[in-house]
């Protein structure tokens, strides 16, 4: 238990420093939101009065508490370039994110587990070296390529999808998910592959050490040392892997979603950052670290189950 | 049995109700170009049209600020007391007709009957004096709309006439009084509330702008029911969802995303703006006229246009493109000949024989632009001239290069508010706020203030062309082209007009069989 409070003081922390971060990030960076705000209109006198609407005369401290207590109370204040609620900008964007990044997630954990298991459970055969160089290849490729190969072959080739043709969540669930199949698929993919080496290499490590020596003497097949002994504690390091990938993925989508026409929070980051509209990147920044940081904290707690030599250590 | 015999009721009266809309055909247009061989005109359905860039976050139709992309599709909901037609000229529209005094200075309409805003009211003669009030500032003296900040008062003198007096006089006023009327007392932030042939149904930031027809228009409806239009920033994706069939129809493409819509039509027309590279006129070595000449001479806008853009475009050689019609003056767009070892004399007697370097500021979004700019790059080397493409945000362009004019060059595209020659021609009075490229010519001053004084059509044609003349005489930017800009579309659309100005009129479209 002792353990679980530590890694949630830690976890604490860490998300007020992120906070703390992206909100000086977007200060330093130059460019004034008043100017592109006012357009045309500009002028010293109404940027000012406006810098002073914004609240951007005050203290930076003074900003900065006051954005995170909006924040905590699920109020991330007024977007500069829309002036509405950034809670109402962002919604429905969010739900595009989350399930494109969580069905590329699930993707990975699909293929990547039982490829990892079968390379090393047929090593050094011809299954393997063929699995290995694919691997590699899958590996190597980014996901807005995929993404640009699926719409031209699956899309435009086979038909089996509508580029540009997103339905949305409120339309049609299974239409929506049907479209991000392929976007999914593509963040997927160099995902799995990683996954699939790492998972892979940990076996066999594992496979060369003393207790896999004892339990193949007790006359066990290799499928059930493997099944048995080995892949839990092979999983351990892909556990925390795969659970990082989640953040991956999540930033994966960001891109994707440029190449499939997806209205997702990836478009509205690089606007917000391109119309200096803080108050919005602030919030998307915030909540990809929170992923980041929430799901290495949920690793560390799943690795101490499976593995309770981390508790006591 | 008996279902089949009602399905087949239905079908008769579905035949007989279509041949009534393709017989109307002719009288309901008269004025679109002959439908191809394709099938007759289909009143209703709906379309999605592909856009580049999201709207503004604001749909005021008064908010100056707006950019070209967001104005093009007002047009279509907003309309002022008179609007531009595809060739240009100024229809009456909210107005019936108008008057206007011999000085110039005081313009009377007299407003059309039984024009309804898309909520359901009637214009009245207090809408209109409200809305070109606050347009032009009236009480809060910050006028909203450059257009009409000339306006010193709006006065309703009865219900249908509307009495507008000008500070100074100007016979192009017309041209600016296409600002849009909205009902008295709305916010226009919240209610986008106008009264052209399509009405605002709603809006996903980043994602999709959904227009109805609007049933109770006064002039010609529109023919579609419905027009969704979706954002797709990315250009190979908008490419990919015009081939999948996903977006029926695109507008401004350029002439390297049209070569795979071998499915679609593809109609060419103008972008209406006067691409240049923009000198800033007042920093070293630019504030020198020979300087500027010489880059003239080095670069060929032909070639330019051949190098970027596969030859597609209209060469320009002043601050005005073709679609002006009589303020055009194609004699100037060959002014400057391409002549190297002139360009090299003039950089010596400037004082710059071994040539200089420079930065040209680019947003990077406008493709168009930046392609255009490393294609210079590489044209000014022979006279020992090195550019650097810069290459930076939108935002971080308008307010360093346009706003506070820290730049040395650009290219980019100048585009017309209106059809009044003013709108393209009254940036380069040396006092004027947008003159972000500080050229300075009291002859250009003089004569610019002559031509928009002068109530005599000729003689105002006359002056502004003198004003033209002097743009390139001082070469006050290296003048290119007016872009080619395509539109695709599923070959079941028709009725595409092109304007003269930056706009997409969505009403003139029409589904074929």
């Amino acid at each position: 238990m002792t353990y679980v409070l530590k890694k949630t003081g830690v976890l604490i922390i860490s998300l007020i420093l992120i906070s703390l971060l992206a909100f000086l990030a977007f200060q330093i960076i130059p460019g004034d939101p008043t100017t592109k705000i006012l357009g045309t209109d500009y002028t010293p006198e109404r940027a000012e009065a406006l810098r002073e609407q914004l609240g951007l005369n005050d203290p930076l401290p003074a900003r900065y508490l006051s954005w995170l207590k909006g924040l905590l109370q699920g109020d991330p204040g007024i977007s500069y370039s829309y002036f509405m609620p950034v809670k109402e900008v962002m919604s429905g964007k969010i739900q595009v994110t989350a399930a494109l990044s969580l069905l590329s997630w699930v993707l990975v954990m699909l293929f990547s587990i039982p490829l990892g298991i079968l390379l090393a459970r047929f090593e050094g055969g011809h299954f393997e070296r063929a699995g290995i160089v694919l691997n590699q290849v899958f590996m190597a490729v980014p996901p807005f390529f995929l993404g640009m190969l699926f719409t031209y072959l699956f899309g435009l080739v086979l038909h089996w999808f509508m580029p540009g043709g997103y339905i949305p969540f409120s339309q049609s669930v299974p239409g929506a998910l049907g479209y991000m199949f392929f976007p999914a698929l593509a963040i997927a993919i160099p995902k799995a592959a990683k996954t699939a080496k790492l998972l892979r290499s940990s076996i066999l490590n594992e496979m060369n050490k003393d207790y896999v020596r004892t339990a193949y003497s007790r006359g066990n097949s290799r499928w059930a040392v493997l099944r048995d002994h080995v892949l839990r504690n092979a999983m351990l390091p892909v556990i925390t892997y795969l659970a990082m990938s989640l953040a991956d993925t999540v930033a994966g989508s960001i891109i994707v979603e440029q190449v499939f026409a997806l209205p997702g929070l990836g478009r509205l980051l690089l606007s917000a950052i391109g119309n200096r509209d803080f108050p919005v990147a602030q919030c998307i920044v915030v909540i990809i670290a929170f992923v980041v940081v929430f799901m290495n904290y949920l690793a560390d707690i799943i690795t101490q189950y499976v593995d309770p030599r981390v508790r006591l250590s | 049995m008996k279902k089949r015999f009602i399905a087949m009721v239905l079908a008769f009266v579905m035949v007989l109700a279509l041949g009534a809309c393709t017989s109307e055909t002719p009288a309901n247009d008269p004025g679109t170009e002959t439908p191809e061989a394709t099938g007759g005109m289909v009143e209703g359905g709906e379309i999605t049209v592909g856009l580049y860039n999201d709207l503004d976050a604001s749909l005021d139709p008064h908010m100056s600020s707006s950019s070209a992309g967001t104005r093009e599709i007002l047009f279509n909901i907003f309309e002022g007391l008179v609007k531009p037609n595809s060739d240009g000229e100024l229809v009456p529209a909210i107005a019936e007709s108008y008057s206007v005094n011999d000085s110039a200075d005081q313009y009377t309409f007299k407003l059309r009957q039984g024009v309804k805003f898309h909520n359901g009211k009637d214009v009245t003669a207090d809408d209109v004096v409200w809305s070109l009030s606050r347009a032009a500032g009236l009480e809060t003296g910050e006028p909203l709309v450059g257009d009409v900040a000339n306006i010193a008062a709006v006065t309703k003198t009865d219900d249908t006439t509307i009495v507008i007096d000008l500070k100074k006089p100007d016979t192009e006023f017309l041209a600016h009084i296409t600002t849009a009327i909205i009902p008295e007392g709305i916010d226009p932030l919240t209610e986008v509330v106008g009264t052209g042939p399509f009405k605002y149904v709603s809006r996903v930031i980043q994602s999709e702008i959904v227009l109805e027809k609007f049933d109770e228009y006064w002039g010609e409806p529109a023919h579609l029911d419905k027009v969704t239009l979706k954002i797709i920033e990315n250009p190979e994706t908008l490419v990919m969802s015009l081939r999948s069939g996903a977006v029926d129809m695109a507008v401004r493409l350029n002439a390297n995303q049209i070569k795979t819509l071998t499915n679609l039509k593809v109609l060419e027309g103008s972008s209406n703006i006067v691409q240049a590279i923009y000198l800033n006129n007042a920093v070293k070595p630019f504030d020198d006229v020979r300087v500027r000449q010489a880059l003239c001479y080095a670069l060929d806008k032909h070639e330019i246009i051949d190098l970027s853009s596969d030859g597609y475009g209209s060469p320009v050689g002043s601050s005005m493109f073709p679609a002006f019609g009589k303020y055009f003056m194609p004699e100037l767009t060959d002014y400057y000949t391409k002549d190297l070892d002139k360009a090299r004399e003039l950089l010596t007697e400037a004082g710059y024989p071994d040539g200089f370097e420079f930065t040209i500021t680019v947003p990077s979004t406008m493709q168009t632009h930046v392609d255009v700019a490393q294609t210079i790059v590489e044209l000014l080397r022979p006279i020992g001239v090195t550019a650097k493409v810069d290459q930076v945000e939108w935002a971080t362009w308008y307010s360093d290069a346009y706003q506070n004019r820290q730049f040395e060059a650009t290219v980019i595209g100048m585009d017309a508010h209106g059809v009044a020659a003013s709108d393209m021609l009254a940036r380069f009075q040396s006092t004027n706020a947008k003159n972000f490229i500080n050229f300075n010519s009291p002859e250009y001053d003089a004569t610019y203030t002559a031509a928009i004084s002068t109530t005599d059509d000729a003689e105002q044609t006359r002056l502004f062309k003198e004003c033209e003349t002097i743009l390139a005489e001082e070469a006050a930017n290296v003048y290119i082209q007016d872009g080619a800009s395509f539109t695709a579309m599923s070959t079941n659309l028709e009725g595409m007009e092109f304007y003269p100005l930056y706009v997409l009129d969505l009403s003139t479209i029409y589904r074929t069989e």
